[in-house]
């Protein structure tokens, strides 16, 4: 229940901040539409730790800056390959062992890998996570294990 | 304080052009689907990136002038990076994924360029 409150609060917070018009008639119509969104979500029993967690938004928050400074990284190295006339690439499936207990904390390292230029998630399966990597020889162990390691602290909430 | 927040909303918006024409050569140089995936991935997390983020210095210049009301310009441009890291990551997976599913061979070294 406090779940489903906490959902109308933010979708109803979303709308404000795009809607832009705030008369008594137009409010009236954002509410209608976030209640009517909570309640379809609720029809669908998406209301839950997973499709509304919001146990990990403060880690989460912690995280994105690292994340974004990967992605920063990792998009020079990739730049850095297509501008070279010789294209240096050697692509390769690997597969990287993920430490996540949940299927939040999996979708959030999958999605993470993807992000970075330079590995693609491709698949996965359990624990084990089906990678597309551009340099074989740019893997660098050090950092998917950082990723994977701060991944579940915010699986952990 | 003008001078530095137009110079930084330039360079950002420069930037952010500079790695949407490195991520779209990247896609025409690449040899196959999935290596072409890692090139356009660059356009929406970098590209798109630092062009919201010049939006976002040009905006808080705009604010200094008096323009109060603008903090909300902040917060949608804020919330349009966020729904793309949140969505070009699974678009960027589906096509990788519906590659496999209908047979396409990562390409390897050694082999001719497609």
């Amino acid at each position: 229940m406090l779940r489903a409150f906490g959902l109308g609060a933010v979708l109803f917070g979303f709308w404000l901040a795009l809607s832009g018009h705030y008369t008594p008639l137009l409010l009236s119509f954002g509410v209608g539409s976030c209640v009517l969104v909570v309640y379809i979500a609720h029809r669908m029993d998406m209301i839950d730790h997973e499709g509304v967690p919001f146990h990990v938004v403060a880690r989460l928050f912690l995280y994105l800056p690292w994340l974004l400074k990967e992605i920063f990284v990792a998009n020079l190295e990739v730049a850095k390959v297509i501008l070279d006339p010789k294209l240096p690439i050697s692509p390769r499936m690997v597969v990287f062992h993920g430490s996540q207990q949940t299927d939040l904390g999996r979708a959030i390292y999958a999605n993470s890998i993807t992000l970075t230029p330079g590995t693609i998630t491709t698949g996965v399966e359990g624990q084990d996570f089906q990678i597309h990597a551009l340099r074989a020889a740019d893997l660098e162990t050090d950092e998917e294990l950082a990723m994977d390691r701060r991944c579940t602290r915010v699986e952990q909430g | 304080m003008d001078v530095l927040l137009g110079a930084l909303s330039w360079i950002a918006i420069v930037g952010g052009v500079f790695f949407m024409l490195v991520g779209t050569f990247g896609v025409l140089r690449m040899p196959d689907v999935y290596t072409r995936l890692h090139a356009a991935g660059m356009t929406d997390t970098m590209g798109a990136g630092l062009v919201l983020l010049g939006m976002a210095f040009h905006t808080v210049g705009d604010m200094l002038h008096g323009e109060t009301t603008y903090w909300l310009v902040l917060v949608r441009l804020v919330l349009i990076y966020g729904f793309l890291l949140l969505t070009s990551p699974i678009a960027t997976h589906a096509l990788a994924r519906a590659g496999l599913a209908g047979g396409v061979k990562p390409w390897t070294n050694g082999e001719e360029r497609a």
